[in-house]
């Protein structure tokens, strides 16, 4: 039954056109990880409540389990494939801002929009952005002063520096 | 230098790049999907199962029923891995539906006609051990079970460890004042943001490869073994990176489905994944108890007695929950000296989804019941709680309440962790002082010790090998569950061959084919265990370097060193060969060759561990206690009840922190996880024992804004034998905390609160209502 349903759809990912024939019933956050590969993206609860598989719809954060690929046809979709060398990124791994890494993937893209659409976000912002997430290896502390740092990078313009840290 | 620094992860970069790939991103063209069908039930008699219609629809491969499989379970074998008779707990898998799809297998699963007769259920242990109460498992004499565990047929006990030390008449005989304080808290869950998957395949030559989000791979491969009579030298399994564990993938249970889901669909891949009601109910959860204490002092706050009773609630099968009730017992205590200790730990069969591992085995559970009392005591005998604490500290010379003598290296300094947090919290400023007419502020505190009560066989072992450019590769049985022990085993190595820990690569998938073993990624010991592997593997590679550097140098191994990426003349630095030049063998300019390829090889078993005596207790289950004290401080509101959290503290002692932030991280995760449990997790039931808030919108953990201000600190006493004298300490951040947050709120509120989840509910109806009962 569900072979009927299914479309062709014409994505924009990380800059890429992307081609995928799927049910039309299919979550943004099926399509990413099953058609495209893109696992960065994680379930966690599939009900909105975790935030794990958020992602950037025309430079929104989204919760990909809550949306249908269908309605992403035209707009812009970010994951965490599509971003490298974000302040946000540099300042995760220097605060020890992640340890099992499952939730990171959805902090990241959550702050990142965070970081690029209140670049002066105050405490009660930042708060209001990122109780949409769960983490359940740190204890946030780590994670809220990686925020801080990343929008103290962006605002000064400087760049976080490569040295001390190994990259592959 | 590497170790004492705060190295990067090894795999920081792909976790914040997407690239981390855990056991649910590996997709295989053909894979097929299962769905579990659970039981709306927590009791009841399975009279048929349908499956034809289901095995009709589009894209079925197979439906699996319980019917003639073998019973499981690793202590005692009660649980069978579909349920076949009957079901004991709601949520409690009843058949399994294989499809080209996981759309087509939900779809299946609703076509699949089940015929229940409900039974009474049992919903806590003081009714599971009522006269009369209905019975989980009426065959309980029946079961297989280990040397070690001893239930009571006819009853819903699973298991009892008795603790005798000392005269406990005595004890209480020579008190001035003794106190009783019962809590209790219903199972609740670990919540790892990576729910449980499991894939399965069989490959033509009969070899069964599984991958699994788990922290036991090497276990898996023995239980299959165990269960179904497999090969185990024809089970490979594979574990990639785990999305949080928290002792809820030490189990093994979706393996087991997915093992059986591959045979019904002749060895193609299958894969089992929780959704999240599933992972919370159907897959194993953290235990609930209720406990009662007595403890008996003198008039100054000294302990004389203790008398504990920990009513379990392991849930519907015994699985870990045993080793659970086990290790509470014995570190019943807390980490204070009593002489004559007399507890009785059971693990009592209920009617609700059954208990595994959750972080601290059972001592944040301990702690709650005998802390909430030393509170208690000290009201009564108007003391200072911290006095009591102090006064009564364990010590070197001591013994535990299984009777193992202490001494200056298998146990932390717990005066001076106290000591420290009475400095950190401004103890003595005030504890609970008055804003203004709403508002009330408070501390509570907690102390907290553990050992680790694994079996005693438990070994690790660390493979070594050198790449062509004097790097080194550290292959391990540790599985990367977010602890970072992997990039604390680099450094390990790092020091131990003075080399660049850049230089060092570790491997971060399991292979069971290729990794040597661990037993299991639990207990806080992969530090430990794997640490001493590594250390051994190490030295192994360094005797190799100076042989083969000996003769290229023509001198004596004896008088070699190795470091800085160098063999070199102990007494003139200046004679020496680079590690790359021989890391595979030497080759001498006429072309003959010695050595080569460099494999460093090291294990690490634990030693002179011994099961508990039946009656007595006694016994060593573990190589070292590491001890904590921790505090609370909160703001509670008097009008509405409700409460913040302001800070929190720990003060650890960690032997010695190898990687600083990583230590840091383990202890305050720990303990947010510590305090979201006390504040506000845990099953809700209804009288018939189903669980009514699956899901992570009704079951609400700490999310970002509400965590307070954490404060930690470490104190290094080395536990002697351990690598660079390094202490578990992946756990003690939690243990401490759901009783620190009970005494803070208790004082605060002027009530004693003796519960979990602390809701403001909860705080309301204790003070309006029946203001002493707890239970
Ligand atoms: S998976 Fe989308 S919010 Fe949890
Ligand atoms: S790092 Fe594990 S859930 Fe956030």
């Amino acid at each position: 039954m569900e072979e009927t349903t299914k479309c062709e759809l014409v994505l924009h990912i990380n800059g890429e056109q992307r081609t995928v024939i799927t049910r039309q019933a299919e979550t943004l956050l099926f399509v990413l990880r099953d058609e495209l590969g893109l696992t960065g993206t994680k379930p966690g609860c599939l009900n909105g409540d975790c935030g794990a598989c958020t992602v950037l719809v025309n430079g929104t954060p989204i919760k990909s389990c809550m949306m249908l690929a269908i309605e992403t046809v035209g707009k812009e979709i970010t994951t965490i494939e599509g971003l490298r060398d974000t302040p946000i990124q540099h300042a995760f791994v220097r605060h020890f801002a992640f340890q099992c890494g499952y939730c990171t993937p959805g902090f990241i893209m959550n702050i990142h929009a965070l970081i690029e659409q209140h670049p002066n976000a105050d405490q009660s912002t930042i708060q209001e952005w990122l109780q949409s997430n769960i983490c359940r290896c740190t204890s946030y502390q780590e994670i809220e002063a990686a925020v801080k740092e990343a929008l103290q990078a962006k605002k000064t313009d400087i760049q976080p520096s490569h040295n001390r840290i190994s990259r592959v | 230098m590497a170790v004492g620094k705060s190295i990067i992860r090894k795999e920081a970069w792909d976790k914040v790049t997407g690239r981390a790939k855990y056991t649910n991103d590996f997709k295989e063209q053909g894979m097929l999907h299962a769905k579990l069908v659970t039981s709306p039930y927590a009791h009841a008699r399975i009279i048929s199962i349908e499956t034809h219609e289901a095995l009709a629809a589009p894209g079925v491969r197979a439906v699996l029923t319980g019917k003639g499989l073998p019973l499981t379970g690793e202590d005692m074998r009660d649980r069978p891995p579909i349920a076949a008779d009957k079901v004991r707990y709601y949520g409690e898998v009843v058949a399994v539906v294989v499809a080209d799809t996981l759309v087509q297998a939900e779809q299946a699963a609703r076509l699949i006609r089940i015929v229940y007769e409900p039974l009474p259920a049992v919903g806590s242990p003081r009714e599971a051990l009522k006269e009369g109460a209905p019975l989980l498992h009426e065959e309980l004499d029946r079961y297989e079970r280990n040397k070690t565990t001893y239930p009571e047929p006819g009853t819903n006990i699973a298991h009892r460890t008795k603790i005798r030390k000392g005269d406990i008449k005595q004890g209480f005989a020579e008190s001035d004042v003794i106190i009783e304080t019962s809590v209790s808290f219903a199972p609740s869950d670990h919540v790892a943001m990576e729910t449980r998957c499991a894939t399965a395949e069989i490959w033509p030559d009969g070899s069964i490869h599984i991958s699994a989000s788990s922290q036991s791979p090497f276990m898996i491969k023995r239980l299959i073994h165990t269960y179904f009579g497999e090969e185990a030298g024809k089970i490979v399994v594979h574990t990639p990176l785990v999305g949080g564990a928290y002792g809820g993938k030490a189990p093994v249970q979706l393996e087991l489905l997915a093992y059986l889901a591959t045979k019904a669909v002749g060895g193609r891949k299958v894969s089992v994944w929780n959704n999240r009601e599933c992972d919370m109910v159907t897959s194993p959860v953290h235990i609930g108890l209720e406990a009662t204490v007595k403890i008996g002092a003198t008039k100054d706050g000294v302990f004389k007695a203790m008398e504990i009773v920990f009513l379990f609630d392991g849930g519907a099968y015994s699985d870990k929950a045993i080793d659970v009730s086990r290790a509470a017992a014995v570190d019943c205590t807390g980490p204070y000296h009593v002489e004559h200790v007399w507890c009785d730990s059971l693990c009592v069969y209920t009617n609700r989804p059954y208990a595994t591992p959750f972080r601290s085995f059972g001592h944040c559970e301990q702690s709650f019941a005998v802390e909430r009392a030393i509170d208690e005591l000290a009201k009564v005998l108007q003391l200072d709680p911290w006095d009591v604490r102090r006064k009564n500290a364990i010590r070197p010379g001591h013994t535990t309440p299984t009777q193992v003598r202490l001494t200056k290296s298998n146990v932390g300094d717990m005066p001076a962790c106290l000591d420290r947090l009475r400095e950190l919290m401004r103890w003595d400023e005030w504890q609970r002082i008055e804003l203004d007419a709403y508002t009330v502020r408070a501390k509570g505190i907690s102390g907290g010790w553990k050992t680790s009560t694994i079996d005693t066989d438990s070994s690790s072992g660390v493979i070594l090998t050198f790449n062509s450019d004097g790097s080194v590769n550290v292959i391990s049985g540790v599985v990367e569950i977010g602890t970072g022990t992997k990039t604390v085993l680099a450094q390990i190595v790092a020091e131990r061959l003075k080399m660049n820990v850049d230089d060092v690569h570790v491997k971060m998938d399991i292979d069971t084919q290729t990794t040597p073993e661990h037993w299991k990624t639990v207990a806080s010991r992969g530090t430990f265990m794997a640490g001493r592997a590594a250390l051994a593997a190490a030295n192994d590679a360094i005797r190799q370097l100076k042989e083969i550097a000996a003769c290229v140098l023509r001198v004596t191994p004896d008088d070699l060193e190795v470091g800085f990426g160098r063999v070199f003349l102990r007494d003139d630095p200046a004679i020496f060969i680079p590690v790359k030049d021989i890391a595979y063998g030497y080759k001498f300019p006429n072309g003959n060759a010695i050595g080569g390829q460099v494999i460093g090889r090291g294990h690490y078993i634990l030693r002179r561990l011994t099961p508990l005596d039946p009656e007595t207790g006694a016994g060593k289950p573990g190589p070292e206690w590491g001890v904590c004290a921790e505090g609370v401080e909160v703001e509670f509101n008097r009008r509405d009840y409700t409460y913040r959290i302001v800070k929190a503290y720990a003060v650890i002692d960690a032997g010695k922190v190898l990687n600083p932030k990583a230590a840091l991280g383990q202890a305050m995760g720990a303990m947010s996880m510590g305090l979201s449990f006390a504040s506000r997790e845990g099953f809700l039931f209804d009288e018939a024992q189903r669980v009514l808030n699956p899901q992570l919108r009704t079951y609400r953990p700490i999310h970002f804004g509400e965590h307070p201000t954490y404060i930690v600190e470490f104190i290094e006493t080395p536990q002697i034998d351990a690598p660079y004298g390094a202490r578990g300490i992946g756990e003690h951040g939690l243990l401490g905390m759901p009783a620190a947050l009970a005494n803070a709120l208790s004082l605060a509120a002027g009530v004693p609160l003796n519960e979990l989840p602390l809701v403001p509910e909860l705080i309301w109806r204790k003070q309006k209502g029946d203001s002493y009962g707890s239970l």
